[in-house]
């Protein structure tokens, strides 16, 4: 058994702890550097705001509908993330994170009621955190997946599904005549593995519903559309094809991370394991062809073993979008130098390449450190050389990457500190006022 | 029969005395996933020893009752204030006889965001 517990809008909900006043309102957090919605409020969905809307393409909702629009602020979401992550663990005794605000809590041995023992994770979360989650639970990591859209559907379109499944659900114990019903709601684009291109195909096939899906031959698909689809119907199917920590990458983050065989207290290896995360990650990444623009290194003590308790967690912002294992590495380890705490037995880190964008993208203009395929190659160290001293001797910044734009108070760029919210969390200087 | 453990060697006179150096985190943060901390602005809590510029602790696990120094929502702003629960009312109260309560509206709930379990007062060095 398989739950998957998932933050509710993770991101406008991380800004929402910090300003109450957006409770209630329109909220879209904006990517970094192309401007787009990355995360939206249940009322921005409502005024028809798509993901990954441009934002000049709904920047007049800020006059006409009172949009508020945030920029992107991932140590927040971080932090944040981290709190809820080490709470969900407690759902069961093995924990995968799959994204920033997704993980998958391994079930086996659980006794008791496990509804009530979700929605008191859940209610922990939300009291603790502040943080709405909904839980799926189910018999396998695909249908726990479903479970948890449906919790989140049944929640934001009240009739939509019976209000028993909102916020937790449990589709292993729901009776068979039920489930059906349910599957059979369920348009089958909203399965996990069944991106735009094979939903299309399945619907000219005549499979339009989960159930539909459901109930094909396993050994049909495979001729058709391959192992992937066969072992996506084999896990609808109630048989677990998908073993925690192999899942494939989502699209906005990419995570490695494990537990480690015995508790780690020093620093050195507790570095190589990061590294090595990294270097995982950016495979990931570069097979999916993206580039990350932050880095989160986390790690955290053991909730089931004695002794003092640690959770940690930075992010570490890369100098250009990068999909390099060298350079993701060296962030992941520095990362980890500066969070590092002696005394402390850590059971488990993690490396998250956050804030992805496509290769196919990147600004080649004034590319310091890789020469496009088709430029000659070239020695840039005399550059580099050449830009320190015209710097030392006229001041920071006066010449600098075409993509950094202006620097200092001149900066243009300025959405990105316009609109971001303060580091709430992790700068003595960003804490929150009260009022007294 | 009583057995005794055996003791072999000399004990170092310290073995007994080896302990861990106060930690303030351990020693302020309860819940380390439920803490936040928040930055005073305002002087209506003096007189519970809550001044301008201190730093509070505030635990979210905490469940409010009468009483306490708590970190309120009131119009979408934090406010720092004591909780009166009384008769089923709630009110929040301030440390300093210049400020009113704050009592909901018709309609008006107030939230509580957390409960403040340290203020901390930093002097000039």
């Amino acid at each position: 058994m398989y739950a998957l517990v998932d933050g509710n809008n993770f991101y406008v909900s991380c800004e929402r702890v910090f300003r109450p006043s957006l409770n209630g309102r329109p909220v879209v957090v904006l990517s970094n550097n192309d401007g787009c919605a990355i995360a939206r409020s249940n009322e921005a969905k409502d005024l028809g705001i798509k993901m990954a809307a441009p934002w000049f393409g709904i920047k007049h909702l800020e006059q006409e509908a009172g949009l508020v629009a945030l920029s992107a602020n991932f140590t927040l979401y971080g932090d944040m993330s981290d709190r809820m992550m080490s709470l969900a663990a407690g759902l069961g005794p093995t924990q995968e994170i799959y994204s920033i605000d997704e993980s998958f809590i391994g079930l086996q041995g659980v006794r008791g009621d496990l509804m009530k023992r979700a929605r008191t994770v859940r209610e922990r979360i939300l009291q603790w955190v502040g943080i709405p989650c909904c839980i799926g639970i189910a018999q396998t990591k695909t249908l726990a997946k479903l479970a948890n859209h449906i919790a989140k559907t049944a929640e934001r379109k009240p009739g939509s599904y019976p209000s028993e499944l909102t916020q937790v659900c449990n589709l292993a114990t729901l009776p068979a005549q039920d489930l059906e019903d349910v599957l059979r709601a369920t348009e089958v684009g909203a399965v996990w593995g069944v991106g735009p291109r094979i939903d299309k195909q399945l619907q000219e096939e005549g499979v339009r519903t989960v159930l539909d899906l459901a109930r094909l031959d396993p050994a049909t698909i495979r001729r058709r559309w391959g192992v992937t689809l066969e072992r996506t119907v084999r896990e609808l199917q109630g048989q677990a094809c998908i073993e925690l920590d192999d899942a494939p990458g989502p699209k906005q983050q990419i995570a490695c991370t494990r537990s480690f065989g015995k508790p780690m207290h020093e620093l050195a290896p507790l570095i190589e394991a990061v590294s090595e995360f990294a270097g995982r990650a950016a495979e990931k990444l570069r097979s999916q062809k993206s580039l990350a623009t932050e880095l989160l290194v986390f790690m955290h003590t053991s909730p089931y073993r004695p002794g003092p308790q640690l959770s940690r967690s930075v992010v570490v912002p890369l100098r250009r979008p990068t999909d390099d294992t060298l350079a993701l590495a060296q962030a992941a380890a520095d990362g980890m130098r500066y969070m590092y705490v002696p005394g402390y037995r850590f059971i488990k880190a993690g490396v998250i390449l956050v804030d992805l964008q496509s290769a196919d993208v990147l600004q080649r203009e004034l590319d310091l450190e890789t020469p496009a395929e088709d430029e000659p190659k070239r020695n840039r160290s005399q550059l580099m050389g050449a830009m320190d001293a015209i710097n030392g001797r006229y001041g920071k910044g006066t010449v600098h990457a075409a993509s950094t734009g202006k620097v200092g108070p001149k900066r243009v760029w300025g959405m990105k500190q316009e609109r971001r919210t303060p580091q709430y969390t992790t700068r003595l200087e960003d804490v929150p006022v009260a009022r007294a | 029969m009583p057995v005794a453990p055996v003791r072999a060697g000399f004990p170092s006179p310290a073995e007994d005395f080896s302990v861990n150096r106060l930690d303030l985190t351990q020693i302020l943060v309860t819940h380390p996933q439920a803490t936040f901390l928040l930055r005073v602005a305002g002087t209506s809590m003096r007189d519970a020893g809550i001044d301008d510029g201190d730093t509070l602790v505030v635990d979210r696990a905490i469940k409010p009752y009468h009483g306490q120094v708590v970190v309120a929502v009131v119009d979408g702003e934090f406010t720092v204030k004591y909780l009166h629960q009384r008769a089923g009312r709630v009110r929040l109260k301030a440390a300093n006889p210049t400020f009113p309560d704050i009592v909901p509206r018709d309609g008006q709930t107030i939230e509580v965001w957390g409960v403040v379990s340290s203020c901390i007062k930093r002097f000039a060095v």
